[in-house]
């Protein structure tokens, strides 16, 4: 068995991110694995603008915003290996991969990245009734079809859900000559970026129809049509006898991205069962010490920028914890409060500052966001609008954190 | 025009099973098939239960055939690499009627044959099954009820005829049946000595090709839920409802690859190619096993899907001779796949009453089995790959499927073709995240291996392509 | 002339009404001075950064964009015209594929390596 200080699972945004931060902080004995045929992962494929406003103050595409990130692992001589999938990981960090050039091979690692990424809800779990045929695809498998592989498919579109991916293939096989004919979400609000919808939807004059759904699918070999219907917003059942029928080759669903952990619960790491990724502290550190998570398989992000953020911090902790640097503070655990859906980190120590980011559970406009240690407000902050399509985060300092013990509460509560 | 000493109409278990038994003989046999793969009818979607046998009514062919196939299947399944596992059943009472009813069933399936039949009380059944309701009963236990994968059992009986000498013509519905002599003319084009009818929902029309009007098949709807693969020791039997007044209720069964199937619902219908799932249906399904359980893993289904059960017109099997050399084997409704090995061995007793047949000595009855890579140690894995590398290549993460066992899938018996025939040899998009991932790669794979272009290859036949034409 | 636009400038999606008189143009219901540009833009020349992909004289595909926003109502037109272009192998990000398209003054750039 090999040993290596350092192992990252999976090169795409989170990977080279991590694997960089590391290196700065002074970690050499390092190897990067890409199940890939390429580095960059998901970004290869979202060719449109809008990545790395944040961090490069300019708008790039996500093949150009990964570039930046591959030519510096390529410049620092940072090991990766591509075409090679990590077969399973155990609690006392040995790493299974396995490739067509190497076969099965086994690594003991003083610490491991998990940067595996996410994948998109498939249709079995939407129980969209009716026949099964060809023609129905998540948004990102179209994407790839179209964008990396060169292919459309389909001519005539119709778009479940309003995730982010959904309204830029909207744009994508429209501007590629499809028709789309309309985007159907279940919910109340669109789970996309503003500029998505209006970019995307707006801009081509495509139909968003919120409290819909498709309640059926047609054709026997290769779609012909669904049937979709308003929904009442409260319980989500359809109204069946407005349903209405559109007729279409194609049905691209983006209805909602899963973390991939398979190896994290293989590994025995503590999943948070609403946010499906590990349970982590502000070093992005899982259950099992030494093992760290973060971008997408950690939590669905919104912003790439905000991925490569948290990779830095998981890459920086991995460091400090194979140079034996960790401290022993107290631990704060985070309580989601009223209207928070869930919180990354989900526990701070009470000797650092702390970046906590949560999403909200609905829309609200007007109200504050409050920080309560038992009954005391440590902190509050007065927002415009929250939606639970955008990420918010609050920084929580040392000097107000160093008092406090046991537990924290993130809510959202009335300005009075 | 082809000649051949038998021809069989219909891929699906039945058909397969039939095939590789006339293998054993020195028979020139085609399969005749009118989908684009082996196993696309009625085989592609059921229970995927080996039967014990109560169920059918005593002195039927069912009883007998079901019996006897269920005996027979763990050494087929050997033979030909196919998963199969048994793990008995319980038949589950929640109510008085349904509590005398298991005690019918008991005495019915002693008469049948069945071994090992015994009347367990509703703790007992809790203790060896903890998911099930305290509602329940009583249970009747079934040793020697097993589960298995019913189209892999199809692809590997064709595929060990077809490696056996048996032709497979796909893509080939029969249009007319003539007999000319002592012989039939198929389509005008193919000649067979004998025919035989395994052609599902559609061997009433097949039957009247050849003369025999006396058939009658409905097709009967069955709607599926499967859940993931975390959820596959949710029981550990297959557990079904008692059949009573108000119906025969749905079964709760792990899969032999680990998925937890809930299902069926049972429902006439007249289109013999309507495989849609309702949202009446699956909900029903969702509540039947929800009442049935604690804390059943529902938000853990993975997929649905819908198969149709071939219903005679008889109440049982129709396996006979009507007109010399046509031979039907109709109306194979449940338990038509735990029968199966058992109806082919029937069909060859038929055939050799009027005809002499002479033993095949160079028949191997082993098929390598197409999970075989899966289930080998590291060093075994590391050898495989030496010698191919593309078994280090992993296409479906999920499943963990390699190039290797998907470029295989596509050039042995019986070839894969579409994208679906791929993933009912390889398990490749059954995951989670049902080929999101993967299914490019499979479909680039398919191209390239069978030197077409990614715009001709298809899901699951011509029509269902998987992309309409280049974006550039 | 009053047109409602969603102001894209941050995650706020400030609905602002614009109000066309000749000459005056007059924005409502901003929250602050990027939103009132962003507005009067959209209303006056609205415009986009066009990303898309172009085939490869070997074969394959690499990902393209115009170098900053075009005229929004210019994108079909420049879809045909990039679709009717081939990129030479061993393309570059960032190597000028088309010099000013349809006379807009942008040129249509590689956004990746060749796919």
């Amino acid at each position: 068995m090999k040993t290596v200080d350092l192992i990252i699972v999976g090169g795409g945004p989170a990977g080279l991110a991590a694997a960089i931060s590391a290196y700065k902080c002074g970690i050499r004995d390092m190897i990067i694995f890409e199940r890939d045929v390429r580095l960059g992962g998901i970004l290869n494929q979202c060719i449109h603008n809008g990545f790395g406003l944040h961090r490069f103050g300019e708008e790039l595409t996500g093949p150009e915003y990964a570039n930046r990130f591959v030519e510096e692992v390529v410049r620092l001589g940072i090991d990766y290996r591509l075409n090679t999938i990590v077969d399973s990981i155990s609690p006392d960090k040995t790493v299974r991969v396995m490739s067509s050039e190497n076969g099965i091979e086994e690594y003991k690692a003083k610490a491991i990245i998990l940067a595996m990424g996410c994948r998109e809800r498939p249709r079995g779990a939407l129980n969209i009734a009716g026949t099964r045929p060809a023609g129905i695809y998540t948004a990102g498998t179209a994407q790839k079809f179209v964008n990396l592989m060169g292919y459309m498919p389909g001519r005539n579109v119709v778009i479940l859900g309003s995730g982010d991916i959904g309204l830029i293939m909207a744009r994508r096989m429209t501007l590629e000559g499809a028709s789309v004919k309309a985007v159907c979400e279940l919910m109340s609000y669109s789970g996309g970026l503003t500029r998505n919808i209006v970019q995307c939807l707006d801009d081509f004059g495509i139909p968003l129809k919120l409290s819909t759904t498709v309640v059926e699918v047609h054709g026997k070999d290769r779609l012909t049509g669904v049937t979709v219907a308003p929904v009442d917003p409260k319980t989500l059942q359809p109204f069946m006898d407005k349903a209405e029928y559109i007729e279409c080759d194609t049905l691209l669903l983006s209805c909602g991205l899963i973390p991939e952990n398979e190896l994290t619960r293989e590994a025995g790491i503590e999943i948070d069962p609403i946010t499906s990724g590990a349970v982590v502290n502000e070093k992005r550190e899982t259950s099992v010490p030494g093992i760290f998570s973060c971008g997408n398989v950690l939590h669905v992000h919104d912003l790439v920028d905000f991925v490569s953020e948290e990779a830095e911090l998981a890459g920086a902790s991995a460091a400090e914890h194979i140079l034996g640097e960790g401290n022993n503070s107290k631990r704060l655990d985070i309580k989601r409060g009223f209207g928070v859906r869930y919180t990354v980190p989900q526990s701070i120590s009470n000797d650092s500052d702390s970046d906590v980011y949560f999403r909200v559970s609905d829309i609200m406009t007007g109200k504050k966001i409050v920080v309560r240690h038992n009954d005391n407000v440590i902190l509050e902050k007065k927002t415009q609008r929250l939606v639970p399509g955008e990420m918010v985060k609050i920084k929580l300092k040392k000097d107000i954190l160093s008092t406090l013990d046991n537990s924290i509460t993130v809510g959202i509560e009335e300005v009075k | 025009m082809k000649k051949y000493d038998v021809a069989v109409i219909g891929a699906g278990v039945v058909g397969g099973m039939i095939a590789r038994e006339l293998s054993r003989y020195k028979l020139n046999t085609v399969i005749i098939e009118k989908e684009a793969d082996v196993a696309m009818g009625a085989t592609r979607a059921n229970s995927a239960i080996v039967h014990a046998g109560f169920d059918a009514k005593e002195g039927s062919l069912k009883a007998k055939l079901n019996v006897q196939g269920s005996e027979m299947m763990a050494e087929v399944a050997h033979e030909l690499g196919v998963k199969y596992l048994n793990n008995g059943a319980f038949v589950v009472a929640f109510t008085e009627e349904e509590n005398e009813a298991v005690k019918d069933l008991l005495v019915r399936g002693q008469k049948n044959g069945v071994k090992g039949l015994e009347i367990i009380d509703g703790d007992e059944l809790r203790r060896r099954e903890p998911a099930i309701s305290k509602d329940a009963i009583s249970a009747l236990w079934a040793p020697t009820s097993a589960i298995i994968c019913p189209y892999e059992l199809a692809i590997s009986a064709i595929g060990n005829a077809m490696d056996n000498g048996v032709e497979l013509l796909t893509d080939t519905p029969v249009t007319s049946l003539e007999k000319k002599g002592d012989a039939w003319i198929i389509n005008g084009e193919i000649e067979a000595g004998t025919v035989i009818n395994a052609a599902g929902v559609y061997s009433g029309e097949i039957a009247a090709l050849a003369g025999d009007k006396s058939i009658e098949i409905t097709p009967r709807r069955g709607e599926y839920l499967l859940c993931d693969r975390e959820s596959g020791d949710f029981v550990n039997a297959t557990i079904f409802r008692t059949p009573s007044s108000m119906g025969k209720g749905i079964l709760i069964s792990p899969t032999v690859d680990h998925n937890l199937i809930l299902g069926p619902t049972a429902e006439n219908i007249d289109d013999k190619d309507d495989r849609r799932t309702t949202r009446e249906g699956l909900a029903k399904v969702a509540k039947e096993a929800t009442y049935e359980t604690v804390n059943l893993p529902i938000r853990k289904v993975i997929t649905s899907f819908t198969g149709l059960r071939a219903v005679g017109n008889t109440g049982d099997f129709i396996i006979n001779e009507p007109i010399s050399g046509f031979i039907n084997a109709a109306g194979i409704e449940s338990p038509g796949l735990s029968s199966a090995p058992a109806i082919a061995k029937y069909i060859v007793e038929i055939i050799k009453k009027t005809r002499t047949l002479e033993k095949n000595e160079n028949f191997n009855p082993i098929r390598p089995a197409s999970h075989a890579f899966r289930e080998m140690s590291m060093e075994e894995k590391n050898e495989v790959i030496k010698r191919d590398p593309r078994y280090g290549q992993i296409v479906c993460r999920c499943e963990k499927i390699t190039e290797g066992e998907i470029v295989a899938a596509i050039n042995q018996n019986p070839k894969a073709k579409t994208v679906d025939a791929v993933k009912r040899r390889t398990r490749a998009t059954m995951g989670r995240c049902q080929g999101g991932f993967c299914m490019p790669i499979i479909a680039s794979i398919i191209s390239r291996e069978l030197e077409i272009d990614i715009e001709e290859v298809t899901k699951s036949g011509k029509g269902s392509e998987i992309v309409v034409s280049k974006t550039k | 002339m009053v047109k409602n636009v969603t102001c894209t400038v941050c995650p706020m999606g400030c609905a602002i009404e614009v109000t066309v008189d000749g000459e005056n143009i007059s924005v409502k219901g901003n929250t602050c001075k990027r939103g009132e540009i962003y507005a009067k833009a959209e209303v006056t020349c609205p415009t986009r950064v066009l990303t898309t992909t172009m085939k490869c004289e070997s074969g394959g595909i690499v990902s393209v964009k115009s170098r900053c926003a075009i005229p929004k109502d210019k994108m079909f037109e420049c879809m045909k015209i990039i679709n009717s272009f081939k990129a030479k192998s061993g393309v570059k990000i960032g190597d000028t594929l088309i010099e000013n398209i349809l006379g807009t003054g942008v040129d249509i750039v590689a956004a990746s390596k060749e796919v």
